[in-house]
């Protein structure tokens, strides 16, 4: 009987699905013969006729729309990729140091993770780009001009790596932010341990940091995974803002593609894939790592 | 596989959203009447073109061209809802029908005046204006070449940033574009030093300047890197509503050319209802005729529009006049008769 109306709610949730399914596609193509607009990706092949600042790969004004796109693709991927191993350190050395024993780390932690999470993300790119580095008056060297060079054209780093300052303010800004975030989740984390592993391992004789990170914190893994893989899917979502600082990300430049070309919904639809698949490799690889973890943790 | 169902799930949620349902009467001229209110997309940030007052209100060459048609389709200047567009959205809001019209300084091109492109009408050019750079006085910068290399910034979504990779395509020089959504974002990467120079309408760079601490620091240069005939510009395939605009404001520059102006309408009025053998300016205020509900308006919507805007050179010297905020020499702006670009087909 059980079965039977588990049956039951299967096969209406599928028949729901093929109708929702059903629906959008006949009232896109209505539409789309209604407005004369001729769904096609044709138009990727031309020549794009604008300039990139920024191009890991060799690109130029007369290649194709597609290949901008896909230059676009990877300047996100470069700021995305960064950001989220700077963001996980962050967020761990503030989530640790909140749940820590020393009150001054206690306090600047968690003022910090206040402060960042109350404002929102965009003001704070703009505050990173506009008032961090464009207000940089001539240059500021750390300690010398062989290791950090600022100035409002951006970062120079040991003489020869050179970030712009539209990807460095975007990096910050987005790092900053979702390490406040991450930090929480590392907190709620450790706060799920339980307190008798604290006493355990000082009852070993195990100092307070190595006694965390050997014993708290692989506890504390299993719960911190879930949340910290949301944080890593919002932090690609957000890297969208980049047009705000006018750094090239796949946004910005489908933008300009769009208007340039009008195929709006066509530049929507490879956006959406495009985050689609990128998400779902972040996702992917974080299941595997948690995979890995209850593996370690079984034995 | 179960999150990649998901997310197809949820993208086809979201493009359902997206259409619109075909419904009410055919041209958006008849929605506007039955509405009795008319919704304008312009730009809300251009000084001289469309500018918030702080206030409340609109101001601008661009908002003008809005009254008109207002006086002539609803009756009235002041039934304008206005939308603040920026570049990348306008199209897309004249597309899924958010807005009537656009009067937002539009350059007019083959690609957006399209069906394979934007698929939009224009309606006649209200401003010739030409793409130009803005540079400090002190940097000797003087020409486009002494920019080999260097940054400039542009607003992305634009045919500025088209034009601006044209012409240095043209000399075979490197440059680096860095590109804002947003003038104000333009002009406060240039003025904080990020570019060397910023690329824009020459009326945009004059309008923007304008509010600088200290305008007198920045020059223009000489060179015009592209002709920008601005107009505004509805959804293509709607006749009956881009007729209606494209008379209403070769009606501006008609009655400019005949000396008709706000203070002296009521006067011609008076002059054309006397004098049977005037019959020109007869048929153009609609004393006699039917050249407005040729149009699909009422016979007397000229004298609705002059009263409620004046004639072009009216408008012009309000907004953008010796006078005005944002001084902007009338030059090719001029009707044709003293030497400029403004004709208008008769009114037979």
């Amino acid at each position: 009987m059980k079965g039977l109306r588990s049956l039951y709610i299967q096969v209406g949730i599928g028949l729901v699905l093929f109708i929702l399914f059903a629906v959008l596609i006949n009232n896109l193509s209505i539409n789309l013969i209604r407005t004369n607009l001729n769904f096609s990706f044709k138009w990727l092949y031309r020549p794009a006729s604008f300039a990139l600042a920024e191009h890991p790969l060799p690109y130029s004004p007369s290649d194709s729309y597609a290949w901008a796109l896909f230059i676009g693709w990877l300047n996100s991927l470069k700021v995305i990729f960064i950001s989220l191993i700077i963001s996980t350190l962050i967020g761990f050395i503030t989530g640790i140091a909140r749940t820590g024993r020393n009150p001054l780390l206690k306090i600047i932690a968690a003022s910090y993770i206040t402060l960042i999470r109350q404002t929102p993300l965009l003001l704070q790119l703009m505050f990173w780009y506009f008032v961090g580095f464009l207000s940089i008056k001539g240059t500021l060297i750390f300690p010398n001009e062989r290791i950090l060079v600022l100035s409002n054209q951006g970062i120079k780093i040991f003489g020869d790596i050179n970030l712009t300052a539209e990807y460095s303010s975007l990096v910050i800004g987005l790092t900053v932010f979702t390490g406040a975030y991450i930090a929480e989740v590392v907190r709620g984390g450790i706060n799920s341990v339980p307190r008798g592993q604290w006493e355990a391992f000082r009852s070993v004789g195990l100092n307070e940091n190595s006694g965390v990170l050997k014993i708290i914190i692989p506890q504390a893994l299993p719960a911190i995974l879930p949340g910290l893989t949301s944080q890593y899917l919002n932090l690609a979502k957000n890297s969208t803002l980049a047009i705000a600082v006018g750094y090239a990300d796949i946004y910005a430049i489908s933008d300009t593609i769009i208007n340039q070309t009008g195929r709006a919904i066509e530049g929507f639809i490879l956006l959406l894939l495009s985050f689609l698949f990128l998400n779902l490799i972040i996702s992917l690889m974080m299941d595997f790592f948690n995979e890995i973890i209850t593996k370690y943790q079984k034995v | 596989m179960r999150s990649f169902l998901a997310g197809l799930i949820g993208a086809s949620m979201l493009l359902t959203g997206c259409t619109t349902k075909n419904e009410g009467p055919k041209s958006r001229l008849d929605l506007i009447k039955q509405r009795n209110e008319m919704v304008c997309g312009v730009s809300g940030k251009i000084p001289g073109f469309s500018f918030l007052k702080s206030n409340g209100t609109y101001k601008g060459i661009d908002v003008d061209i809005c009254k008109a048609f207002a006086a002539a389709f609803v009756g009235s200047p002041s039934k304008v809802q206005y939308r603040t567009l920026t570049a990348a959205e306008r199209f897309t809001a004249i597309r899924t029908g958010e807005i009537d019209l656009l009067s937002r300084n539009t350059t007019f091109n083959l690609s957006r005046d399209s069906i394979n492109g934007n698929s939009l009408t224009f309606a006649p050019v209200i401003f010739h204006d030409g793409q130009g750079l803005l540079v400090k006085k002190n940097s000797g910068i003087t020409s486009i070449k002494d920019l080999a290399g260097q940054a400039v910034c542009v607003g992305s979504g634009t045919t500025t940033e088209q034009n601006i990779n044209d012409a240095f395509e043209a000399i075979s020089l490197p440059y680096t574009p860095i590109k804002y959504q947003d003038l104000n974002q333009v002009v406060a990467g240039y003025l904080q030093g990020r570019c060397a120079a910023m690329t824009s309408d020459r009326s945009q760079l004059a309008a923007a300047r304008s509010g600088f601490k200290n305008p007198k620091n920045h020059i223009i240069l000489q060179e015009t890197l592209s002709k920008e005939p601005l107009a505004p510009a509805s959804i293509g395939g709607d006749q009956k509503l881009s007729d209606a605009m494209r008379w209403v404001i070769f009606s501006l520059i008609t009655a400019e050319e005949k000396g008709i102006t706000k203070d002296n309408i009521n006067k011609k009025v008076e002059i054309a209802q006397n004098n049977p053998q005037l019959k020109q300016l007869r048929r153009f205020l609609g004393v006699e005729g039917d050249l407005g509900e040729k149009i699909g308006l009422d016979n007397d919507f000229v004298i609705r529009v002059i009263n409620a805007t004046g004639n072009y050179g009216e408008i012009y010297n309000r907004h953008l006049g010796p006078n005005s905020d944002v001084p902007i020499p009338r030059g090719l702006n001029k009707l044709y008769t003293q030497g400029g670009l403004h004709i208008s087909p008769p009114f037979n």
